[in-house]
């Protein structure tokens, strides 16, 4: 029952992780991007979530509409303002862009929010919790697992079936040959970052409501996000989906064999599957 | 006197970084006229399409379309007014069926205008009129094909941007004579639609009998130009690979 249970839970803490590791996985597949600000974007959002909720005592929910929206447009603003201008054949220019954007996000939350800890109050959402056959699961993590599952299946629905989705797998296959037949990557690339930061509106919401956030917190988020994807195979979505569970249930059963070992378990598991399998479970697609 | 070209290049210079590849190039083609470029390996021709598409920078003055300056302009933009180009080495999309690498051109390219009559508008059922094959493996991946089907599914991409030039980079290169005379066989249908082609060529007699009109380029420069019937074998040779080869 133990190991059930740490499987149960591994799972669970995997549906955060792939919230994570979405945007993160359609950045890079679309331009090769490795976006070291994704986890500062994403606690960025958490702190910014957390001072709407205060001010506008909003609910879980509006915030989310309201947040989301905003995530968007970060973005896309992002992208048009800075990365299109670094992303390329070269994948150098775009790693130092995002990676001096993570210490000006750093900085500026620490500017505006201080080294404080923060969280939401959901409203009881957070403690809730049923007992299926003996196994406790929080109702919170299954609502973030389904929410994943939802992301994840919308997203690839997106890549595979939409106008859109199209023009992005050509602008990720070939960009000039895209170019050649009409398509702006430039624009497909700004919706992509649009799309992955919106994602991360939603995850810095739920992060808010199961932890507690602070401006240093973006690193090892980012981590989390960044062997999810590798696991999973760069680039590919549903692999992303299924490195975020490799992960979380290793962290799970790591910490049922020694609480320290958990996260040092994630990242040995993580090695291993490089080691193994360095072009993930899953091949891009 | 005749109509003024519908694309064409004015003093055109371009190349890479450092290194001029093009050096003053002036190239015309005019409405539903086929035109040949042919040249050795390295002359500049696709640097030349490159150039006109946007894909290197050039001054605006350097390219003429319908009449007005567009050289440098992005090469989506391009496309979407008119000038579509099949890249050298086909350049289809990867992982991707047969039919989703024609989807995005009709997806993203030119938008049929109202004076488009009917007929000229290409349509993915047209294509695989064009070319039967590319129907009957509809949705396969693009790297499942042979090379000469490959090279009608690059072709029927860049028709499907609905070009009123149509650009086409050594498209039978590599490819066995039976499947070039296929692809050849299916010029004069494209013709019909009223787009003006620009054949670049290595095969001279291929390149000769297929257009009306035949420029050279032989080290960034045009160095014969003229009807293609008219032009005989010394002077093409003479043009080709510069008057030192040809006098030995
Ligand atoms: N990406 C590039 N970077 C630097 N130089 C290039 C590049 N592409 C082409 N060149 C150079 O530009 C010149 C013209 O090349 P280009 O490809 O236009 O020739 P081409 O006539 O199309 O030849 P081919 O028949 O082999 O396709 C050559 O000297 C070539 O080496
Ligand atoms: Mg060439």
């Amino acid at each position: 029952m133990q190991w059930l249970d740490a499987l149960v839970q591994g799972v669970l803490l995997g549906g955060m992780y792939a919230q994570y590791a979405l945007g993160m996985a359609l950045m890079f597949g679309v331009m090769r991007i490795v976006n070291i600000a994704h986890g500062d974007l994403m606690i960025l959002l958490a702190l910014t979530g957390i001072s709407l909720a205060t001010a506008f005592s909003l609910g879980t929910m509006s915030l989310i509409a309201v947040l989301v929206p905003l995530a968007a447009l970060l973005g896309w603003t992002l992208q048009r303002g800075i990365l299109n201008k670094a992303v390329g054949e070269d994948p150098l220019p775009s790693l130092i862009a995002t990676f001096g954007l993570s210490i000006a996000v750093q900085n500026l939350m620490l500017q505006i929010w201080s080294a404080d800890t923060r969280s939401l109050r959901g409203g009881g959402l957070e403690s809730a919790s049923i007992d299926v056959g003996g196994v406790y699961v929080g109702v919170l993590p299954v609502i973030v697992l389904v929410t994943a599952i939802a992301l994840t299946a919308g997203l690839d629905f997106i890549v595979r079936a939409t106008r859109f989705g199209r023009g992005l797998r050509a602008a990720a296959a070939d960009t000039e040959a895209a170019a050649v037949t009409g398509v702006d990557p430039k624009s497909i690339y700004a919706v992509s970052t649009a799309i992955a930061v919106a994602i991360l509106g939603i995850a810095a919401v739920f992060q808010s409501l199961r932890a507690t956030v602070s401006p240093a917190d973006g690193p090892a988020q980012l981590i989390y996000a960044f062997e999810a994807v590798i696991i999973g195979g760069m680039g590919s979505l549903w692999g992303a989906f299924v490195g975020s569970m490799v992960l979380g249930v290793a962290q799970a059963i790591g910490f049922r064999i020694d609480p320290g070992w958990g996260i040092l378990f994630g990242h040995l598991v993580f090695l291993a599957a490089l080691a193994i399998r360095p072009e993930g479970v899953m091949k891009r697609g | 006197m005749k109509a003024e070209p519908v694309l064409s290049t004015h003093a055109l210079s371009a190349g890479y970084g450092d290194f001029q590849a093009l050096f003053g190039v002036d190239f015309e083609v005019y409405a539903g006229e086929v035109v040949a470029l042919i040249g050795a390996n390295g002359a500049g021709k696709s640097t030349l399409l490159r150039s006109i598409l946007g894909l290197l920078p050039v001054l605006p003055e350097m390219v003429r379309f319908r009449g007005k300056p567009v050289g440098g302009s992005k090469p989506h933009t391009m496309v979407r007014n008119g000038i579509g180009m099949v890249p050298e080495g086909r350049r289809l999309f990867a992982g991707m069926s047969v039919e989703d690498n024609l989807r995005v051109a009709v997806d993203y390219g030119r938008k049929p205008e109202r004076d488009d009559d009917a007929g000229s508008i290409w349509t993915i059922a047209r294509i695989y009129a064009l070319f039967p094959i590319l129907g009957e493996r509809r949705d396969q991946l693009v790297h499942n094909l042979s090379g000469g089907q490959q090279q009608m599914v690059a072709i029927g991409r860049a028709l499907l941007t609905q070009p009123r030039v149509l650009l086409c980079d050594e498209i039978s290169l590599g490819l066995a004579p039976k499947v070039v005379h296929e692809i050849y066989d299916a010029l004069p249908l494209i013709r019909q639609a009223g787009t003006a082609l620009v054949l670049v060529e290595q095969d001279v007699s291929l390149a000769k009998r297929a257009s009306e009109r035949l420029y050279c380029m032989l080290e960034g420069r045009i160095t014969l130009t003229g009807a293609s019937d008219s032009i005989g074998r010394d002077t093409i040779a003479e043009a080709y690979f510069g008057a030192i080869h040809a006098m030995a």
